[in-house]
């Protein structure tokens, strides 16, 4: 720690996280008003995030490791808390979408029209914030369980915000399912982890070795704990219901920053590991592949906004885990180029797709709240009544699809960039999983660009759907600021793409040994700066473009018609494309996996009556594979119910028996 | 100092027996906050003086003697319940069971492989004692107050074990102990409440219409 400095980074980031932590507490006041606690939450969740911002990338561009220790008197060793750079990179998303989110709630959840849920989100999500500080910060096993705990409870009650939708509850109960069961491998893993070293503290980088007995253990309980939060397919189950339901900050807040912590936990944990088994970063990159391909393909076919928006986040997951799986390979072969670039990609695009996700998801509550409704066949023409919005959303779509000039080029960029140098000279087996990668990441990407081309078509372009229109509305300033300010963060990324790898660059050196990486860092291999070039050309050419246009518009003023009219006189918006009908050759394509379900009626005769058609993509893991299992198990174990009578005076004495015959079984 | 806390804790056996032999209210909740204020003093006979010490004397006899008492009956006016009518094993065999326990405790007690300087005296046999005597009242008994009078005896019984440690016991663990307790009758509230208002009756063993 550097002495000369009066206040340093570690002091400042705890700092953010208390006032994060406490900005919901005045809400929990019933005597203040709903109004001034949702104000006073704001501007502490706002201070919060300035300090632990500058602190966070001060520590990640310096690259020194800042260490606390909290006195606590409990029997787990001392409380150590770490900041190194690759926890303070993790720390920027956090801190930048929970200050986004806290402005944002006072529009689209205005404390005036829930005076009573906005006390309780306003709590929970700066309980969120702060316990995920915590928990990237934590050097202690159980300080980083607590953290982990605390997070996932609070997310739980900020998803079921509105329980008294049945809906709602359901998500909310299956995510807590699914938490807890993650968290149990969580402990199990610890567990090992505290019987390898004999210490409650998380050892230091590359201390472990992965041929020591129960490292196998360690590898895929992490995978299987941390990979259920991330959403990793098939561990996702929880996501797209969770994300669907919740207030839509708070599936900001959860895809944008929450998903994170999974893949920080993987990270964390493998690093600890030295040298790395080749199979370990073919079962990540394979887990990535698998999880970006099915996430996509899930999106196109869903109706529900924020449904496709979570997939879309599983697909991204899953792109960061090919960038991690990618960096493993590199090392377990000796190849620093793949390392650097694996890991580069890996955390620039955690980084992107918590920006243009949450900006995502931020513009999706603004397109409910202006309609209503979440069925993309219930929208269409929305860019007319809400510009602003659809900008914006526009700019998030662009990221997302990895398209230059915009953040999510950089990052796949990288990506490609490695995997096109780790086949020059390696053997067969890093080749072809390297080409695999490629194909599989084109893939997606042209997957997610079809997906999202369908989103902004359907909900923004043509005309709307639903008959009542007279109510849309633009999102107020304050839902536009922190969308805008993200938007302004992907442009940022994408244009200097420079200094964004330079955030990037030194996290990624300090997640490994030195010898791994060779000396070399990202802008040493990759021509970063003929990107900037380029991508400030396209910019100046689109800029240009665009006033050509707008020029040519005045010039000729447009006649109105309906986009899709196909030559009739008098069109209804029933004719549009629907987003059924827009999926529907893709959805087609992948029935294999999506198992679509058509409620199909059969025509017969002249002058059929009115006739509907529906169809529905199901959760083919949960509703195909899960649940029938547990209906089974619940038949199979249906005798155990007897046990639970009712009678609270027979539980206690399960209790005492319990204790009795684990006291017999000691003495 | 020790033959003091002996009888101490002789009489907190007592009273034991007290709540387990008596069928009003009234009676058990009063016994449980005397039990409360004999424990309070314990620790202070005990142990050397010291200022945290005071610090949690003081914090156990107004938790456990005045507050949760206060509470208790104040539960207690709001339902209108005066007696425990129909328990499932009656008055005379609690009794007799609480004897048995007791003396098992002590030769339980006896056997257990205690650090030198606790064995031989009664602080072992009376935390089991006492424990069993919860577990008795918190098995027997129907209505959710006694149900609470039977947690809070099983919590007084971990409180005498946890004497022979209180010096080493960290301020947390104590905090978290009294707090526990605190947030235990308040949610045995709720829930007697919510019990009487919905069945308007607090005897638990209604509450197997709520099985699936």
């Amino acid at each position: 720690m550097n002495t000369t400095e009066i206040i340093d980074p570690a002091h400042i980031i705890m700092t953010g996280a208390i006032f994060a932590g406490l900005s919901g507490v005045p809400g929990l006041f019933p005597r203040l008003g709903a109004t001034v606690a949702q104000k006073l939450a704001t501007i502490i969740a706002c201070l919060g995030s300035l300090l632990g911002l500058g602190g966070a990338i001060v520590v990640a561009v310096s690259g020194m490791t800042e260490h606390l220790v909290l006195d606590w008197s409990l029997p787990f060793g001392p409380c150590d808390i770490w900041i190194d750079p690759l926890a303070a990179f993790f720390l920027i998303p956090i801190f930048l979408v929970s200050g986004a989110c806290a402005v944002y709630a006072n529009g689209y959840w205005p404390a005036g029209k829930h005076p009573g849920t906005s006390r309780v989100l306003g709590f929970f999500l700066g309980l969120l914030a702060s316990s995920m500080v915590l928990l990237i910060t934590a050097g202690n096993s159980v300080f980083f369980l607590i953290s982990w705990e605390v997070m996932a409870v609070s997310a739980y009650f900020a998803i079921t915000a509105e329980n008294e939708d049945h809906e709602v509850r359901k998500a909310g109960f299956v995510y807590l399912v699914c938490t807890h069961v993650g968290t149990l491998a969580l402990f199990v893993m610890f567990i090992v982890l505290r019987l390898m070293t004999g210490s409650f503290a998380i050892p230091h980088a590359g201390t472990l070795s992965p041929l020591a007995p129960g490292a196998a253990v360690i590898f895929f309980t992490a995978i299987f704990g941390f990979g259920m939060k991330a959403g990793i397919m098939p561990l996702h189950i929880w996501l797209p219901a969770a994300h669907a339901n919740g207030p839509s900050h708070v599936s900001a807040m959860m895809s944008g920053v929450m998903l994170k912590m999974g893949i920080y936990g993987i990270i964390r944990i493998v690093s600890l590991f030295s040298p790395i088994p080749l199979w370990w970063g073919v079962v990540i990159l394979g887990a990535g592949i698998v999880s970006g391909l099915a996430g996509v393909i899930s999106a196109i076919g869903q109706h529900d906004l924020k449904r496709l928006l979570a997939y879309s986040s599983i697909e991204n997951i899953g792109i960061i885990t090919i960038g991690l799986g990618t960096a493993l390979i590199g090392m377990a072969v000796g190849h620093p180029p793949l390392v650097i670039m694996g890991m580069g990609g890996c955390l620039l695009h955690m980084l992107n797709h918590s920006l243009f996700k949450s900006l995502l998801f931020l513009g999706s509550g603004a397109v409910i709240h202006a309609t209503g409704t979440r069925e993309l066949s219930r929208m269409g023409g929305l860019a007319r009544h809400m510009p602003r919005t659809a900008l914006l959303f526009f700019i998030g779509c662009v990221a997302i699809c990895g398209l230059p000039p915009l953040n999510g080029f950089v990052s796949e960029y990288l990506l490609y960039f490695g995997f096109f140098n780790g086949i020059n000279g390696s053997s067969i087996p890093v080749f072809s999983t390297m080409v695999l990668a490629i194909f599989s990441l084109a893939l997606i990407g042209s997957l997610a660009l079809a997906c999202f081309v369908r989103l902004c078509g359907i909900a923004f372009l043509g005309q709307n759907r639903s008959s009542e229109t007279g109510a849309l509305h633009d999102a107020p300033l304050t839902m536009v600021a922190p969308m805008a300010l993200l938007a302004l963060c992907c442009l940022g990324v994408g244009l200097l793409p420079l200094s964004a790898v330079h955030l990037v660059e030194i996290p990624v050196l300090a997640v490994f040994p030195p010898a791994m990486t060779a000396g070399k860092n990202i802008s040493s291999i990759a021509p970063l700066a003929w990107l900037e070039a380029c991508g400030l050309l396209l910019t100046l050419v689109i800029v240009a473009f665009i006033g050509l246009y707008l020029r040519r518009l005045k010039a000729n003023p447009p006649v109105p018609a309906s986009t899709w009219g196909c030559g009739y006189l008098q069109p209804t918006a029933r004719i549009q494309y629907s987003a059924t009908s827009f999926a529907e050759m893709l959805v087609h394509f992948f029935r294999g996996v999506l198992q679509p379900r058509y409620a199909m009626p059969r025509i017969s005769g002249f002058l059929p009556n009115t006739a509907r058609f529906s169809s529905r993509i199901p959760e083919t893991v949960l509703e195909g594979l899960l649940l029938p299992f547990m209906r089974l198990t619940g038949l199979v174990f249906s005798f155990l119910r007897r046990l639970q009578h009712g009678e609270p005076n027979l539980y206690v004495l399960y209790i005492f028996v319990t204790l009795v015959m684990m006291l017999a079984w000691s003495y | 100092m020790d033959i003091f806390a002996d009888q101490l804790l002789v009489f907190v056996m007592l009273i034991n027996f007290v709540v387990l032999g008596s069928s009003r209210m009234t009676m058990a909740i009063r016994a449980v906050a005397v039990q409360g204020v004999v424990l309070g003093l314990l620790p202070g006979i005990i142990h050397h003086f010291s200022w945290h010490l005071v610090a949690i004397t003081v914090g156990i006899i107004l938790a456990k003697g005045v507050i949760i008492p206060w509470l208790l009956f104040r539960a207690m006016d709001r339902i209108q319940i005066k007696r425990e009518v129909e328990p499932f094993i009656g008055y005379v065999s609690t009794l007799i069971i609480g004897a048995v326990t007791t003396a098992l405790a002590f030769v339980f007690a006896a056997k257990l492989p205690l650090a030198p300087e606790h064995q031989g005296l009664l602080f072992v046999p009376a935390s089991i004692a006492t424990m069993m005597t919860g577990f008795l009242t918190l098995t027997t008994r129907r209505k959710a107050i006694s149900q609470v009078i039977g947690y809070l005896i099983l919590e007084n019984g971990i409180f005498i074990f946890g004497l022979l440690l209180t010096t080493a016991m960290p301020v947390m663990v104590e905090a978290g102990a009294l707090l526990d307790l605190l947030v235990g009758i308040f949610v045995m509230g709720i829930v007697i409440n919510h019990i009487s208002n919905e069945f308007s009756s607090i005897d638990t063993s209604r509450l197997t219409a709520l099985k699936e």
